[in-house]
C-alpha cells in the first residue's frame, strides 16, 4: 500500500524534545479523563477535584500517594534498565505474584515469631523468588532465542494461577473459614509505618534509594554503559565484545529482583496476608512508568508519583462518585498510549509527498 | 545510432563543442548548510553527447553538486539552465521527467526479485515488456544482461549494468554516474567506457565522477575540477597529466607514504589455517578453505572488490563471530588458539580492529566521543571497580582528537555529528591508543581525503616499523600498493596465496580480482606456504 506521506527521522533534536511527549501525554490524560468521566455524568469540575485535587486533601490520601508510588518507583526503575538495553521485560505482574508468595513463606511457617531478622528473610526470599521467575524468560532466550516479551507476558498467567492454588490450598490458613488466603502475618513481619494515620511505609525510602542507585549504575558504571551500548547498537556492542547474553540476564534478573521485593512490601505492607489479589497492575503500570519518565532514573521519579495520584485519584473517584474501576485501567493505558504517540511526533517528522512524486511513484 | 567515435578524444572534444548544442549549464550554483558553503558560485556548461568529467576529493562538494542537478537538493542561489529555459527542479521525479537520469554508487536493487522485476518498479511497464526492452537496449548500448536472472546472483558488474539500463529505459539526455568503477575489477571498467562513449555517441551527455585520474584521462572530453566547494580549474583532461590533474585536486602535490622494507619477525602474529564458514547472510559468498598469516612488523593487504567475504572475514579474524569448538584450531592470535573467543578476549590478548562501518559498529552514533573512547579503551584505566573514571575518560578522548586532528566541537560532540573522514580519525586513534601488537584495519580511509588518508597510511607504516603485524582490508589497489608488504586477493569467499607488493601488477591483481589466482608466483618468502610445506 502507498501512503499519501513518509515518515522520516529528524535529524536535528528538537529543543526541550524530551519533555514534550510526557507532557503531552499527561494534558491528554487529564483531558481525556474529564471527558470520560463528564460522560458518566461527573461534572469536569468535580472530575477534575476527585481525580487530581482530592488525592492531596488529606494525610491519609498522600500517606496512600506514597503507599502506591513505592512499589511503581522500585519496579520502574528496573524495567528501564532492562528497556535501554531492549530487553522487554512485560512480566514484572508475575515477578511481583512470586515476590509475594516468596516473601508470604516465612511469615505463614512461623507465625508466631518476634525475632526481628523475618522481616530482611522476606525480602531477601521475595527477591530470590522474583528473580528465580525472570530467570526462566532468562533462560529461553539465551538458550533457544525466545522472545522474552511473550514469555514474560505468559508467565504473568502463571504466576497468578500459581497464586490462585496456593492461597485456596497449600497456604491457605488452617483457621481462615475456608476463605483462599493465608494467615494474618505477625507484627515482626510487617513493615514500620512511616507518617502515623496513614498506610505509607518505609518502602518508598528503597524506592528512592534505587533510583539514585539506577542512575548511577546507568551513567557511571561500566556494567550500566555496556547496557546503553548493547541498547543503542548492538553491532558496537559485538565490536567492543559486550557480551549480550550478560545484558539479557542482567536486565531480567533486575526486573525480577525489584518486582519480587515490591510484591514482599505489598503483603508485609498493606496487606498483611498473602491473598488472591496482590497487585492492582502495578507491574503493568510500572511499564508506563518508565516509559513516560524517559527510562531516565529521575523522569521516572516523577512519573511514578504521577501515575500514584491517578491510582489514588481513581480510588476516591470509586467511592466518592460510583466510576467503575476501570475507568483507572483506561486512563493508565491512555497515559501509555498517548505517550508513544507523542514520541513518534518528536522523534519522526511526516511529510506529504508532493503530487509528482506520487504519481510516478503509483504508476 | 552512430558507430564507435575512433577520433581521440581532444578532438572529438572541440568538433563537439562547435557541433551540439547546449544541454545544460550552471550559472552561479550555491549551497550552504549553516555556515558552511558546500558548493560556491559554481558554474559549468555541458553539450549534447558531451562526457564530463567531475573530479575532486571527498568533501569537494561533487555530491552537493550532483544532487542539485538530479532534484535532490535546491539550490540557495544561481540558476540550472535546461536547454536554454531556466528550470527548478523540485525533486529527481522532476528531474527524470526532464531527462536527467543517475546511477548512483551504491545500488538500489532487491536482491531476490529478477532484472526485469527491478526496472519494473521504476518504470511504468508491464514485466514481459520490459524483458524485451532490457534486451534491446542491451544490445544496442553493449549492457547485456539476463532480464530474468535474480539480481543475488548477479556480480557488481551486472548489477551495474541493471541500474545503468534502468536509467536507459527512461530515455535520459543526460546521465549522471556517481563513481562507477569504484565497485567494478579493472577487467570490467573497459566494457563499461564502452557503454559510455555509445551513450555519448548517440547524443546522450554525461556527468563521470571519479577521483580516479587515469580513467578520466582515457574516457572524459573536459574535466571540472572542484576543490572546497569551488570551481578551480575546467581542463582538457586528455591533455593534462595525472599528477597535474592530482594538483590541481588537491591543491599541492600528492604526498606518498614513506617506508622502509619490512622487517617481519618469526615471532607468531594471527594467523587463519583452512577456515571454511557458512555465510551469515544468504546473499554473501561462504568463506572457503582461507589461509592467511601476518606477522609482526609487517603489513598484510587483502584486496578485492568488496562484497566478496571481506565483511566476515574481518567479523571472524575480530572475534565478533566466533566458531564452534570443531574449529578451535583454525585462528590464532599469539600462538593461542581463540577462534571460540569473543571480540572482548581478543582485545584484551591486544589485538586492535577498525572496521569498515563507523556509525553503529565502531561507535555508538547518539553517544559522546567521550563515550565512544569508552567503547573499547575500558580496559585502559578509565575504569576503577567497575564506575567510570570521567577525569580519566576526558583525558583520553582529548588524548585521540589532538593526536589524530579530529575536527569537532569537542570530546562531547555525538560520533553521529562528524563528518565520516573525521570520526574515522578519531577510531583509529582510539585504536592505536590501545598500543596493539596486531591490528585490522578494513577499509580505513573510506570517505577520508586524500591529506587524511596519507596521513593514516603513514600511521599504519609506522606502526608496523614498531613490531605491530597488520592486515589491511582494502577496495583500493593504490593504497595496497603503497602501504601493504604482501598482498592476497579475496574473490567469492576464496583468498589467493599471498604474493609479495614487489611481483602485484595491475595484470596479476586484475586476474586475482577476477577469481583466475594461477599468476602469482611461487614465492620462498611466504611464510603460509613455508609452514604448509613443513
Amino acid at each position: 500500500m502507498r501512503l499519501p506521506f513518509t515518515v522520516q527521522p529528524r535529524t536535528e533534536r528538537m529543543r526541550y524534545g524530551n519533555l514534550l511527549p510526557p507532557a503531552i501525554a499527561v494534558s491528554v490524560t487529564v483531558l481525556a479523563s474529564v471527558l470520560i468521566l463528564s460522560r458518566l455524568d461527573v461534572s469536569p469540575g468535580r472530575a477534575l477535584y476527585f481525580l487530581y485535587l482530592a488525592p492531596f486533601s488529606s494525610k491519609f490520601n498522600i500517606g496512600e500517594i506514597i503507599l502506591k508510588a513505592a512499589p511503581l518507583l522500585l519496579i520502574a526503575q528496573a524495567l528501564a534498565i532492562g528497556f535501554r538495553a531492549r530487553v522487554w521485560n512485560i512480566g514484572a505482574e508475575g515477578q511481583l505474584i512470586l515476590g509475594a508468595i516468596g516473601g508470604s513463606l516465612l511469615p505463614i511457617w512461623f507465625n508466631g515469631t518476634t525475632n526481628p531478622l523475618i522481616l530482611p528473610g522476606m525480602i531477601v526470599m521475595g527477591a530470590l523468588t522474583g528473580m528465580g521467575w525472570a530467570a526462566i524468560a532468562a533462560v529461553l532466550r539465551v538458550r533457544f532465542n525466545a522472545n522474552e516479551i511473550l514469555v514474560t507476558l505468559m508467565l504473568n498467567s502463571i504466576a497468578l494461577q500459581l497464586l490462585y492454588y496456593l492461597v485456596g490450598g497449600p497456604l491457605r490458613d488452617p483457621m481462615g473459614f475456608n476463605f483462599p488466603q493465608s494467615a494474618l502475618f505477625p507484627p515482626a513481619a510487617m513493615l514500620p509505618n512511616l507518617i502515623p494515620g496513614t498506610r505509607a511505609n518505609i518502602a518508598i525510602f528503597l524506592g528512592l534509594f534505587v533510583s539514585i542507585a539506577a542512575l548511577v549504575f546507568m551513567e557511571r558504571s561500566l556494567p550500566g554503559f555496556r547496557l546503553r551500548v548493547g541498547g543503542s547498537a548492538p553491532d558496537a556492542a559485538r565490536y567492543a565484545g559486550f557480551s549480550d547474553r550478560r545484558t539479557i540476564w542482567i536486565s531480567l534478573l533486575l526486573g525480577g529482583l525489584a518486582a519480587g521485593m515490591a510484591g514482599v512490601f505489598e503483603v508485609a505492607g498493606p496487606l498483611g496476608q498473602l491473598q488472591r489479589v496482590v497487585t492492582p497492575g502495578y507491574g503493568f503500570a510500572a511499564i508506563t512508568v518508565a516509559f513516560l519518565g524517559g527510562l531516565r532514573p529521575l523522569g521516572i521519579v516523577a512519573s511514578a508519583f504521577f501515575m500514584a495520584v491517578i491510582y489514588v485519584g481513581g480510588d476516591i473517584a470509586q467511592t466518592s462518585a460510583s466510576v467503575p474501576y476501570s475507568v483507572n485501567t483506561i486512563l493508565q493505558g491512555l497515559l501509555l498510549i498517548a505517550y508513544l504517540c507523542a514520541r513518534v511526533f518528536t522523534d519522526y517528522r511526516v511529510r506529504w509527498k508532493s503530487p509528482t512524486l506520487r504519481k510516478t511513484e503509483t504508476a | 545510432m552512430q558507430t564507435a567515435d575512433e577520433r581521440p578524444a581532444a578532438q572529438a572534444s572541440e568538433t563537439r563543442s562547435a557541433n551540439r548544442q547546449t544541454l545544460i549549464e550552471l550559472r552561479g550554483l550555491t549551497k550552504r548548510y549553516g555556515d558552511f558553503t558546500a558548493n560556491d558560485g559554481i558554474d559549468l556548461r555541458l553539450h549534447e553527447g558531451e562526457i564530463h568529467a567531475i573530479l575532486g576529493e571527498n568533501g569537494a562538494g561533487k555530491s552537493t553538486l550532483m544532487k542539485m542537478i538530479y532534484g535532490v537538493l535546491t539550490p540557495d542561489a544561481g540558476q540550472i539552465v535546461w536547454r536554454g529555459q531556466t528550470v527548478a527542479l523540485r525533486n529527481p521525479a522532476h528531474a527524470r521527467d526532464m531527462g536527467i537520469g543517475m546511477v548512483f554508487q551504491h545500488f538500489s536493487l532487491f536482491e531476490s526479485l529478477t532484472v526485469a522485476e527491478n526496472i519494473a518498479l521504476a518504470v511504468p511497464e508491464t514485466v514481459p515488456v520490459l524483458r524485451a526492452r532490457v534486451r534491446e537496449v542491451g544490445e544496442r548500448f553493449g549492457l547485456p544482461v539476463d532480464p530474468d536472472a535474480l539480481v543475488h546472483a548477479l556480480s557488481m558488474g551486472l548489477r551495474q549494468r541493471v541500474e545503468i539500463i534502468r536509467c536507459l529505459l527512461q530515455e535520459p539526455r543526460l546521465i549522471i554516474l556517481d563513481e562507477p568503477t569504484s565497485v567494478l575489477p579493472p577487467s570490467a571498467v573497459p566494457a563499461l567506457f564502452e557503454t559510455v562513449r555509445r551513450l555519448a555517441d548517440g547524443g546522450c551527455a554525461v556527468l563521470f565522477i571519479s577521483h580516479k585520474l587515469e580513467e578520466i584521462r582515457s574516457l572524459c572530453h573536459a574535466a571540472t575540477v572542484m576543490r572546497a566547494g569551488r570551481v578551480v580549474a575546467t581542463v582538457d583532461p586528455t591533455v593534462e597529466t595525472a599528477e597535474g590533474l592530482a594538483r590541481l585536486m588537491i591543491g599541492r602535490d600528492i604526498p606518498h607514504p614513506r617506508r622502509a622494507p619490512a622487517r617481519p619477525t618469526a615471532a607468531p602474529g594471527l594467523s587463519v589455517r583452512k577456515l571454511s564458514v557458512a555465510p551469515d547472510d544468504p546473499f554473501t559468498p561462504a568463506l572457503t578453505e582461507i589461509d592467511l598469516e601476518v606477522r609482526p612488523g609487517e603489513i598484510l593487504g587483502i584486496a578485492g572488490i568488496s562484497g566478496n567475504g571481506q565483511r566476515q572475514l574481518a567479523a571472524v579474524l575480530s572475534g565478533e563471530q566466533t566458531l564452534p569448538a570443531a574449529q578451535a584450531g583454525m585462528v590464532t592470535l599469539l600462538g593461542k588458539s581463540v577462534a571460540s573467543l569473543g571480540a572482548g578476549a581478543r582485545r584484551r590478548m591486544r589485538l586492535a580492529f577498525v572496521p569498515e562501518d563507523r556509525n553503529g559498529r565502531a561507535t555508538v552514533p547518539e553517544m559522546s566521543l567521550e563515550e565512544n573512547g569508552l567503547l573499547t579503551a575500558h580496559d585502559k584505566g578509565l575504569v576503577g571497580r567497575n564506575l567510570i573514571r570521567r577525569d580519566k575518560v576526558a583525558e583520553f578522548a582529548d588524548a585521540c582528537i589532538a593526536q589524530m586532528d579530529v575536527r569537532c566541537r569537542g570530546r562531547l560532540s555525538e560520533a553521529r555529528s562528524l563528518s565520516g573522514g573525521n570520526l574515522q580519525k578519531f577510531i583509529i586513534g582510539r585504536e592505536l591508543a590501545l598500543a596493539p601488537r596486531i591490528l585490522i584495519a578494513a577499509q580505513p580511509t573510506w570517505g577520508v581525503d586524500i591529506g587524511a588518508a596519507q596521513a593514516i597510511r603513514q600511521k599504519l607504516i609506522d606502526l608496523r616499523d614498531t613490531g605491530v603485524g597488520i592486515i589491511l582490508i582494502s577496495d583500493e589497489l593504490e593504497e595496497l600498493l603503497d602501504t601493504a608488504d604482501r598482498l592476497q586477493v579475496m574473490f567469492r569467499g576464496r583468498l589467493s596465496p599471498a604474493f609479495p607488493r614487489e611481483a602485484a601488477t595491475d595484470a596479476l591483481i586484475g586476474a586475482c580480482m577476477a577469481g583466475d589466482f594461477s599468476g602469482i608466483p611461487d614465492s620462498k618468502d611466504n611464510p603460509a606456504d613455508k609452514e604448509a610445506r613443513a
